[in-house]
């Protein structure tokens, strides 16, 4: 791909993620990703803001830009204003968009959070629900979340949960005429296309 | 005199009449939690508070682990805002810190860029038919709860002390990176010093804890956590909190945030089996509670209606130490009045 810095651009968040770098380094000092895996925020915006076209190819190709864990608290801190967690968001949406992020272990692993977290959004209408928290794939859940899932049918009425009840409430089912405006949206947006690229690539 | 900075940053915070958004993850984990919210906001505060069954997720978690795109996300954000219109609201009330942190963003994104507010009212209207108002305020319930502290406390049944001392319980309180960090102006407090937590603990007798990695992230991370063979980095950065907090002898942990809840609740269990330790002397944890279990306790309401029973550190020393009353012999029944079979005991952790 030519022009990669251009493509980058196009996210409409670019411009408010990197302003100028001053390479100060801020961002790396307080990154909880920096201290757990060699990951350098400071680096990612010095490759960027130089703009040479093989490095940031090589950029979206690498396991370093799925480092990042989306604190956020990286915006906090940054003297001029850049956002280095919201530059790591449209690196991530280009490598996904032009195929580079299957060439990285961790980039690899986005097909897995759109068959299970993408999934969850359009078929149930949550991120995150009970009964597609697996006790056997959530062993750090320990044995209450195991317990709690077994007689869950006994325990949410119990908390004022309205589990796969109809009307408002804990853990309602979400009506179906609900998610049928959240896939248009989708559809409308890019969503679709985007989730397709990536089960697809 | 010592500078108290929190009260240099304020936000405003709506009075009254608010539309609720539900939590993916805290009625995931804490259900409980959710109803405890409506119950003091209705009954104790005498507020409105709309729970419309028509909401649906924010895609925030799929936002940040990079499998929705902005656009979508930014237009899903306008349809839940368009509940919210259509409903007669104005102030919008999400439950989760994610959520919040989302909301936050695409207002300020619209603020920005008239353009890009335009192409989403556009998209709504191509997707749903639907036409939305930005709400007039946006404030995350431990917000509300923080501002009707002092109207909340006459109500109490129990103050933050412990009993057999007569001293204040000593609390950590974290708040949810998304909170203040993202949009320092929308935290009281803003992020270096936030006082959401910390105003509800002193106003209801406790002493909050400052400890050296305080305003660290809970380590969640999203994809950090979400992939199981990446969650190394998640309990990593949670056991370097429990270490920095571990010498101030917490009584227990305060959160705002509902996954942080949940992670600090369940990484001490998953720290315990792998290297038999606790961090605290008796070997059952820092109990973990979330602002609504908090309040609503201290109101006098059943822990096992709040929900306490789905935590795993045990909450009991601590309802204890503060002279809760409880039936243990409730703990473990259902809906139905039936007693469930008792969840299998950790092995390291201790179990009541």
């Amino acid at each position: 791909m030519n022009n990669l810095k251009s493509y980058l651009e196009q996210d409409s968040r670019a411009n408010d993620a990197l302003k100028a770098c001053m390479n100060c380094g801020m961002c790396t000092a307080v990154c909880p990703a920096a201290e757990f895996y060699d990951y350098d925020p400071r680096r990612i915006c010095d490759t960027v803001q130089r703009g040479n076209e093989d490095e940031i190819e090589a950029l979206l190709k690498e396991d370093t830009i799925w480092y990042c864990g989306q604190c956020m608290s990286c915006k906090t801190r940054c003297p001029r204003g850049n956002v280095p967690g919201e530059l790591i968001q449209v690196l991530r949406r280009a490598s996904q968009e032009l195929g580079y992020f299957t060439e990285s272990e961790k980039g690899e692993q986005q097909k897995r959070l759109m068959n299970s977290i993408g999934s969850n959004v359009l078929e149930i209408g949550y991120c995150v629900y009970p009964d597609r928290v697996f006790p056997e794939e959530h062993p750090e859940q320990g044995p209450i979340w195991e317990w709690y899932i077994e007689n869950i049918e006994e325990i949410a009425p119990k908390l004022g949960a309205n589990y796969h009840g109809k009307g408002p409430g804990a853990l309602r089912d979400i009506p179906e005429e609900d998610l049928e405006e959240v896939r248009k949206i989708f559809e409308v947006t890019g969503g679709m296309k985007f989730r397709e690229t990536v089960q697809n690539t | 005199m010592e500078k108290r900075y929190w009260n240099e940053y304020q936000k405003e915070i709506a009075d009254d009449h608010y539309f609720y958004e539900r939590s993916c993850i805290r009625q995931t984990f804490f259900p409980g939690s959710e109803a405890a919210f409506l119950r003091i906001l209705r009954d104790e505060l005498g507020k409105d508070i709309c729970d419309n069954p028509h909401q649906h997720t924010c895609t925030g978690i799929g936002y940040h682990s990079d499998v929705v795109p902005f656009e979508t996300t930014m237009t899903v954000v306008a349809r839940l805002f368009a509940l919210m219109t259509e409903a007669g609201y104005e102030n919008y009330v999400p439950s989760c810190v994610t959520s919040f942190g989302v909301f936050s963003e695409m207002v300020e994104k619209w603020e920005h860029d008239p353009e890009l507010l335009a192409k989403t009212r556009q998209w709504l209207w191509e997707a749903t038919k639907r036409e939305f108002n930005i709400p007039k305020n946006i404030a995350h319930p431990s917000d509300i709860i923080y501002k009707n502290r002092f109207d909340l406390q006459p109500k109490m049944k129990y103050q933050l002390v412990n009993r057999f001392t007569g001293k204040p319980l000593r609390v950590v309180e974290h708040i949810g990176c998304h909170y203040a960090k993202i949009f320092p102006d929308k935290g009281i407090g803003k992020a270096e010093f936030p006082y959401v937590l910390a105003g509800m603990i002193e106003a209801w007798g406790g002493e909050v804890i400052d400890y050296p990695e305080r305003r660290h992230c809970c380590g969640f991370g999203f994809r950090q956590y979400l992939v199981r063979e990446n969650r190394g980095y998640s309990v990593s950065n949670t056991k370097k909190k429990f270490e920095s907090m571990e010498p101030y002898e917490p009584d227990f942990i305060l959160t705002n945030c509902p996954g942080c809840a949940m992670f600090m609740d369940k990484w001490q269990y998953t720290i315990a089996e792998m290297e038999n330790k606790t961090f605290d002397h008796e070997g059952y944890g820092i109990p973990v509670l979330t602002y609504e279990e908090l309040t609503g306790l201290l109101l006098g309401y059943d822990p096992w209606t709040l929900g306490l029973q789905l935590h795993q550190v045990q909450s009991e020393p601590l309802l204890e130490k503060i002279g809760i009353a409880y039936n243990p012999g409730e703990k473990y029944k259902g809906i139905s009045g039936r007693l469930l079979p008792r969840p299998a005991s950790p092995e390291c952790l201790k179990q009541i």
